[in-house]
Formats: structure tokens, sequence, C-alpha cells
């Protein structure tokens, strides 16, 4: 058995002639893949919707509907646009191969298939669509819906560029002790009813979290997508975490344990946000003084006695409707001058 | 001298990368497909259909090379290119060397099968 090239997928294969499908499915099963097959474009088009495929091979001449209008179909279905399609045919004519590209295929095998390029093409494929499927799952996971379409459409290319926005640093007071006086298994499943509770509130106002370090989080309102009212939408988001949190603590008290507190720091500016990372691991981020600064204003929290703090370009963004109580200057270490902060109260919204 | 109805070197080929029983299986599956697909070449044009002609000729060139029927596959890609004007000439002669041409093949093939 000759060694194979990547992980088998599940495959479909079209084809309207008999010998050309079971010659194809044969060989990709030789290749070690589940190959399911269809007699025209209609019947595959409803197995792609109903079952999950990693590749399509596609023929192009075919009764009923064609491989050019499966080709037009895929692209505009938003589940299936992503799946990769390799055209084998024996089209006459250039111009119907370059149609095919434009129409989204991946790639296009000229029949009869050479065994060896088939199994090439078809490796580098799936391991094509494997990568697109664990960032669009990371994107599942870290983004609101409307970035992670943002960023598949714009694509992952690293490198910053200057934005203005807001951002958000939030922890839970007393973490550690608390963790080191409760068995592991029950630190972990708060932490997991925490970040749930928390990722709810920061992406119902359109932020997204970029960092998590054991009980803390980052998030960045205003990047990767433009939110006009970012300042806004982070104080909002905050009250909502700070809310959420009390309505956490009353089921803790119903099971007998200590409540949790906690922190958040916010700071609106210019920053640098993009993909930071080797083009194997990356991650969005945003850096410059008002990240820093919004770190500070969640530290200080601590020293402050409030939940909510925020910088003065967050409280001139503002609404009238939040309360918002000015504590004065506030040297933080590593700003020449002293920060006006403002504390938000939490419930005032 | 007519060139072999199968290029020995392909159908080997196909042999090796397959499995002989597969290939067997392949070889029956089109002896009873391309029978129908000569008829269907007559009746697209009789029925003046054009664009099935067409289709009906591209799949058979398809078949022909897969097996190396070479003078088969090149007979049925003439039809396919210029199926308009064989549709509207509407002589059957082209299919009739088709079939003569095939006859062939399936003979070949048949003997291969066994061998």
């Amino acid at each position: 058995m000759r060694e194979l090239r990547s992980s088998p997928g599940r495959l479909l294969v079209v084809d309207d002639n008999k010998v050309n499908r079971l010659l194809l499915t044969r060989s990709l099963e030789l290749q070690g893949h589940s190959v399911a097959s269809a007699e025209n474009g209609r019947v595959a088009l409803e197995m792609l919707r109903r079952e999950g495929f990693d590749l399509l091979l596609l023929d192009m001449e075919m009764p009923e509907m064609d491989g050019f209008q499966v080709l037009e179909q895929l692209a505009g279905d938003r589940q299936l646009r992503d799946l990769p399609v390799i055209v084998t045919s024996s089209l006459e004519g250039v111009e119907n191969v370059v149609r095919c590209i434009e129409l989204g295929a991946e790639d296009y095998l000229s029949k009869p298939v050479n065994p060896g390029l088939l199994k090439a093409r078809i490796g580098t494929s799936l391991e094509k669509k494997r990568l697109r499927d664990q960032q669009k799952e990371l994107m599942r996971r870290f983004a609101t819906p409307e970035v992670a379409q943002d960023l598949q459409t714009s694509g992952f290319s690293l490198g910053g560029k200057l934005v203005r926005a807001s951002v958000m640093f939030s922890d839970i007071r007393g973490f550690t002790s608390l963790a080191e006086s409760q068995p592991p298994e029950e630190t972990i499943e708060l932490l997991n009813t925490y970040y749930e509770l928390m990722f709810d509130a920061i992406s119902g106002h359109g932020g997204v979290v970029t960092l998590m370090m054991g009980d803390g989080l980052m998030s960045v309102f205003g990047a990767p997508v433009p939110l006009v009212d970012h300042g806004e939408s982070a104080v909002r988001s905050a009250q909502e975490m700070v809310e959420l949190v009390d309505l956490f603590n009353v089921e803790r008290k119903a099971a007998g344990k200590p409540p949790i507190k906690i922190g958040i720091g916010i700071a609106s500016g210019e920053m640098v946000a993009g993909y930071t990372g080797t083009n194997k691991r990356a991650t969005y981020t945003c850096i410059g003084d008002t990240v820093n600064l919004a770190a500070r204003l969640e530290t200080h929290t601590k020293v402050a006695q409030r939940v909510i703090l925020i910088d003065e370009a967050t409280r001139s963004s503002l609404s009238e409707r939040i309360a918002v109580e000015p504590l004065g200057a506030v040297p933080f270490k590593g700003k020449s001058n002293a920060v006006e902060v403002f504390a938000v109260d939490p419930a005032q919204r | 001298m007519s060139a072999p109805a199968i290029d020995a070197a392909t159908f080997e080929a196909l042999k090796e990368t397959t499995g002989a029983e597969f290939v067997v299986e392949l070889v029956d599956t089109f002896l009873q497909e391309a029978p129908t697909m000569l008829e269907d070449l007559r009746r697209a044009l009789a029925a003046k259909d054009a664009e099935k002609f067409r289709r009906t000729a591209h799949s058979l060139k398809s078949n022909s090379n897969t097996f190396g029927a070479l003078t088969l596959g090149a007979m049925a890609r003439e039809l396919e290119l210029t199926s308009a004007a064989k549709v509207s000439e509407g002589s059957a002669a082209p299919v009739d060397a088709l079939a003569e041409e095939y006859s062939r093949v399936a003979a070949a093939l048949s003997a291969l099968r066994h061998a």
C-alpha cells in the first residue's frame, strides 16, 4: 500500500457517465477516501445540502444541471461556497476551463484523470479546506458572526492598520485565592460559565474578544469592523457584564458558594490593530497607548473601589443617560501626565 | 495497417492503477453503455438535436480514451467538435463509421477482459 499524502476526506463525485463515475470513485477509494457519487448536478446539490463533504469532483457535461450551473449555485450558497471543487472533464476549449476557474473551481483535471495528479491535487485541496475550517472554527469562537464574515472576506494577511476603537480589560477580583480554595474542576467550571456570560455581553455589543488569560479578557470594540459608537458600546457591554455576574452570584449564593467580583477598564483612541504572529499561528490584537491605559484602568478598579473605570476619551463619547462619576487625575505607571479617570455606574443605563 | 483498437499501454496502466478485477467490471459497464450511446447519437441526429449529439459524442470520447480506444476516441471527438454541422447534414455515415470502430473495440476489450 502506498503511503497517503494526506488524511482521507469525504468526497462527492458527480458525473453522468457511469464508466467515469465508477473509475473516479475507485481511484479515490484506493487513495483511502470515502466516496459518494451522483449522476447529475441537481442530485449532487441535494446531497451537498444534506450531508457534509470535504471536496467535490465535478464533471461539466451533464444533463439536467451541468457543472457550470452547479458552480454558480455553490458560489451563491453561504454554506457551500467554501467547498473546494475540482473539475474533472474533457471539455473542449480553453475558454471553458477558464470559465470553471472563474466560477470558483479550485482546479481542473482533464479526463482520463492521471491518478498521481489526482492524488496530489486532492491532497492540496483537502489540506486547504482543513485550514479554512480551522480558521472558521476559531472565528466562530472568538468573534461575532459579522466580524467572522468580514475577516473571511478580507483575508487573514498579517500586518496592522491604525484604527479608532475602544479596548476593554476585565478580570475576576481575587480569583487566585478563590481558585486555591476550591477543587480544580470547580474552578474550570466557574471559568467556563463566566466566559460564556462575558462573551455574550461582549459580542452582543459588537465587541471581539482578542485575548483570554486565566480569568482575564481583552476585547476590542470598533476593530476589525468599524463601530460608530465604540465607546458607548464598550461601556454598555461592561454594564451588562456586571449585571450578568450579579445574576450569576444569586445562583452561586443559592448553592452556598461565595460571590465573584469583577473589575473592568475601558480606554478609547487610536491603536494599531491587525494580525500578529507567523503565517502558521496568528492572533488578532491591538497595540498602543490606549491599550496600555485600558489595562491600567482595570488594575486601578481595586484601588478606586469601583467596578467600571473609563478614560476621558471614552467618557466624552457617552450619551447623557449613562451616569459617570469623575474620580480626578490619577498618575499611572508609564504615563508622563496624570490621567482623568471616571467611574461608570453599572446600574445607570 | 490500421492502429490497434486498444492501446495496450493505456489499458495496462488502467489495470495497474485500479486493479484487474475492477477493470473487468469497468469494461462490462462500458460494453453495456456504449450501444446506448451509439443509439442516442442516431436518435439525436434524427431529431436534429445538436446539443444531445455533442454531449453523447463527448461521453463516448471520454470513455474511449479511458480504455485506450484511441481511434474511437478521436472519431468521437471529431463528432463532438463538429456536432452542429453533422446534425444539419443529417448523414448517418459518420455514426456508422463510429459504430464499426466500436465493434472492433468491443471485440478487443472482450478478449482483454478474459485474458
